[in-house]
C-alpha cells in the first residue's frame, strides 16, 4: 500500500495544480502494482515528467439527456440518453480502437444475503452474509465485450464491472466462502431489471462521437445516482467523466413521503380516516342503489 | 395502468391492486375474515416489502371491515358486548404480540415462525370445521335429528359470568377476554386482522350463534386493525397510503357483494367454503416449507 502512495504522490506533484481540465473530467490514478506499466508511463510515451505528459491525449466531453429524473405517481421507469464525443489535439493513435463503458450507479446500502438449508425437513434461512454497501440499481453498458476491452487492474481501481461493484463485506463474516453469496445476489438483481450489464450497447463512431441509452426501472428509490463514462485504450481507462443523476420524489409523492416521516401520528390517522370513509360511502352507497 | 408508491418504493399495476382488494374483500363480507392473511401473502408476491404489506394490509382490512360491519349493524347481527369484550382482550393481546415480534426479530426467524404459525393454525383450524360443517350438513338433510342450543362445557363454569342478549348467552367474560387476547397475538405476530381464528373460535368454543358470529368479529376486527396501523405508522413508516387506496377502492366493493351474497347462502355451505380455503392457502405454505426451493438464496435490504 505504502509503495501505492509515493506512487501517487511523485505523479500529483508532477502535475501542475493550473492543469486545464474539462468540468467533471479527471485523469486516473495509476493503479497499484509494480508489474503493471503506470499511465502515462514516462520512457513508454517517450516524453519527460513535463506537463504535456499529465495531460491525457484523449478526453471525454460528454451529456445527459436530462440530470434530474423526476418520480410522479404514474412513474414507470425512465430512459436516460448519454452523448459525447472525444476531445483530442493529435490524430486518433494508431493501434487498437478506442472504447467506452457507461456505468450508472444507484446510492449504496446494506443489505444481507440469506441462504436456504434443510433442517429437520423444513427450508430455513441459516447462513448469511452481510454486504456493507451494494448499489440499488447498477448498469453497465460497453462498447465492446467487457472482458476484452478492459483490464482486471483497471477494473478494480475503477470497480467497473458488476461483481466489484459490490463493496465492503460488513463485518466478520459466518461463511467461509462468500463467493455464491455474492453471485446470487447479482443473479437475482439482474432477473430483477436492476443489475445490468449490457455489451455493445454503446455506439461509437470513427472513435469520436459516442451515445448510449440506460433505461432506470420503475422499482428505483430516490437518491443522487452516479454516471462514468471511461474512455479505454489497450484495456486502460485513459479519461474519466463523472456526472450526477438526481432522482427524486415529485408532487404527491413527496408530500405523502414526507408526512409519513415527519407526522407520523398525522399519516397514520390520515390512513384510518381514508379506510373509514371509503368503507363507510360504500356501505352507505349500496344501500341507497339497493333501495332504487 | 403503472402507478409508483411512494413508501414502498415500487412501480405496480393498479388493477392488479383493486382486483385483488376486491376478492379480499368479497372473502370478508361473506364469511365475516378480514382477509389479512390473504392479502399480507399476496402483496409479498407481487414484490411489496414484506413490512409495508403487513402495516398496509392492516390499513386496507379497517376499510373492508367497516363496510361490512355497517351492512351487519342494519342487520341486528352485531353483539356490542361480546365485541367490546373481544376488543379489550384484542388490544392488550396486540400489545403483547408486538413485543414478541421483536424478540423474534432480534433472533432473526420470524419468517419461519411466522409461516409455521400459518401452517399449524390454518390447518388444525381448516380440518376442524370442514369435519363439522360435513356433519352439521348430514344432519340438516335429516330433519328428525334436533340439535341443542349449544353445548354446555367448562366456558359456562366459570365466574363474573355476563349476558351477552344478542348472542342468547350468559357466560363468564373470562373466556371471550382470553379468546381476544389469544387472536390479538396471533393478530399482530401474522400481521393479519385475525378473523380465520376468531371466527372459529366463537362458535365452536363460546357457543355463539353462527348469525350473529360474522358482525360481531368485524367489530372486533376494525378496531384492531385500526390500532396496528396506527401503531404501525408511528413506529416503523411502513403504511403507504397509496396502496391501501388501491385495495381499499376493490375492497369495499367486494364487501358489500359478499355480504348481500352470504344473506343468501346457506351457513353450512359457507363454512365448507371457507374451510377449503383455509386448507388451500395452509397447503402452499407447507409446501414451501417442505419442497426443495428454487432459489436458496434471498435478500434482505436494511443493516442487519
Amino acid at each position: 500500500m505504502r509503495g501505492a502512495w509515493t506512487l501517487a504522490l511523485c505523479l500529483s506533484l508532477a502535475a501542475p495544480a493550473a492543469m486545464a481540465q474539462a468540468p467533471g473530467s479527471t485523469v486516473p490514478p495509476a493503479p497499484a502494482g509494480s508489474d503493471f506499466p503506470v499511465y502515462p508511463h514516462p520512457d513508454q510515451r517517450g516524453v519527460s515528467k513535463s506537463d504535456e505528459a499529465r495531460v491525457p491525449a484523449e478526453k471525454v466531453v460528454a451529456g445527459l439527456s436530462s440530470d434530474a429524473v423526476a418520480i410522479t405517481a404514474s412513474f414507470d421507469g425512465s430512459d436516460i440518453l448519454i452523448y459525447g464525443a472525444v476531445k483530442r489535439e493529435t490524430p486518433i493513435p494508431d493501434g487498437p480502437p478506442l472504447q467506452v463503458i457507461i456505468t450508472v450507479e444507484a446510492p449504496a446500502e446494506a443489505l444481507t444475503i440469506w441462504r436456504k438449508q434443510r433442517r429437520a425437513g423444513i427450508w430455513i434461512n441459516t447462513d448469511r452474509v452481510d454486504i456493507g454497501a451494494a448499489p440499488g440499481f447498477y448498469a453497465v453498458a460497453t462498447s465492446g465485450p467487457l472482458d476484452r476491452i478492459l483490464l482486471p487492474e483497471w477494473d478494480s481501481r475503477y470497480r467497473i464491472s458488476l461483481p466489484l461493484a459490490l463493496r465492503a463485506f460488513g463485518g466478520a463474516q459466518s461463511v467461509e466462502d462468500t463467493v455464491p453469496y455474492t453471485e446470487a445476489l447479482i443473479r437475482l438483481r439482474e432477473q430483477n431489471g436492476l443489475y445490468r450489464l449490457e455489451e455493445g450497447s454503446v455506439k461509437l463512431v470513427d472513435q469520436t462521437l459516442f451515445r448510449a441509452d440506460v433505461s432506470l426501472p420503475a422499482n428505483l428509490i430516490e437518491g443522487d445516482y452516479k454516471t462514468r463514462i471511461f474512455l479505454l485504450r489497450n484495456g486502460e481507462v485513459v479519461d474519466v467523466y463523472r456526472a450526477p443523476i438526481e432522482v427524486r420524489k415529485v408532487g404527491v409523492e413527496r408530500w405523502l413521503y414526507r408526512l409519513a416521516f415527519d407526522q407520523p401520528l398525522l399519516y397514520g390517522l390520515m390512513s384510518l380516516a381514508v379506510a373509514v370513509v371509503a368503507g363507510w360511502g360504500a356501505s352507505t352507497a349500496f344501500r341507497k342503489l339497493r333501495r332504487a | 395502468m403503472q402507478i409508483y408508491l411512494p413508501i414502498a418504493e415500487v412501480s405496480v399495476n393498479a388493477f392488479v391492486l383493486t382486483g385483488l382488494g376486491g376478492l379480499v374483500g368479497l372473502m370478508s363480507g361473506l364469511f365475516g375474515v378480514g382477509g389479512g392473511f390473504l392479502i399480507t401473502p399476496l402483496l409479498f408476491f407481487i414484490g411489496i416489502p414484506p413490512p409495508i404489506a403487513v402495516a398496509t394490509g392492516a390499513n386496507q382490512v379497517v376499510a373492508s371491515s367497516v363496510s361490512g360491519v355497517l351492512a351487519h349493524v342494519k342487520r341486528k347481527t352485531v353483539d356490542f358486548r361480546m365485541g367490546g369484550v373481544l376488543l379489550a382482550g384484542g388490544l392488550v393481546g396486540s400489545w403483547l404480540g408486538v413485543w414478541v415480534f421483536t424478540i423474534l426479530q432480534t433472533i432473526g426467524q420470524v419468517d419461519l415462525v411466522v409461516q409455521l404459525c400459518y401452517v399449524v393454525f390454518l390447518g388444525l383450524i381448516g380440518a376442524m370445521m370442514l369435519h363439522e360443517s360435513i356433519v352439521a350438513l348430514r344432519r340438516s338433510k335429516n330433519p328428525t335429528y334436533r340439535k341443542r342450543l349449544h353445548q354446555h362445557n367448562w366456558v359456562h363454569r366459570w365466574p363474573v359470568k355476563m349476558k351477552f342478549r344478542a348472542s342468547g348467552l350468559y357466560i363468564s367474560v373470562f373466556p371471550p377476554l382470553m379468546v381476544g387476547v389469544a387472536v390479538g397475538i396471533l393478530a399482530a405476530i401474522m400481521g393479519v386482522g385475525g378473523g380465520f381464528i376468531m371466527v372459529p373460535a366463537m362458535i365452536y368454543l363460546l357457543g355463539m350463534p353462527t348469525k350473529v358470529v360474522v358482525g360481531t368479529s368485524l367489530f372486533q376486527i376494525t378496531f384492531v386493525t385500526a390500532f396496528t396501523t396506527l401503531m404501525h405508522a408511528v413506529s416503523y413508516n411502513t403504511v403507504d397510503v397509496m396502496l391501501a387506496v388501491l385495495l381499499i377502492v376493490g375492497g369495499v366493493i367486494g364487501a358489500q357483494v359478499g355480504t348481500t351474497l352470504g344473506a343468501k347462502l346457506r351457513a353450512e355451505q359457507l363454512r365448507i367454503l371457507l374451510a377449503l380455503l383455509v386448507l388451500l392457502v395452509c397447503g402452499k405454505l407447507a409446501l414451501d416449507l417442505f419442497l426443495t426451493p428454487d432459489e436458496l438464496y434471498s435478500i434482505r435490504t436494511g443493516a442487519n
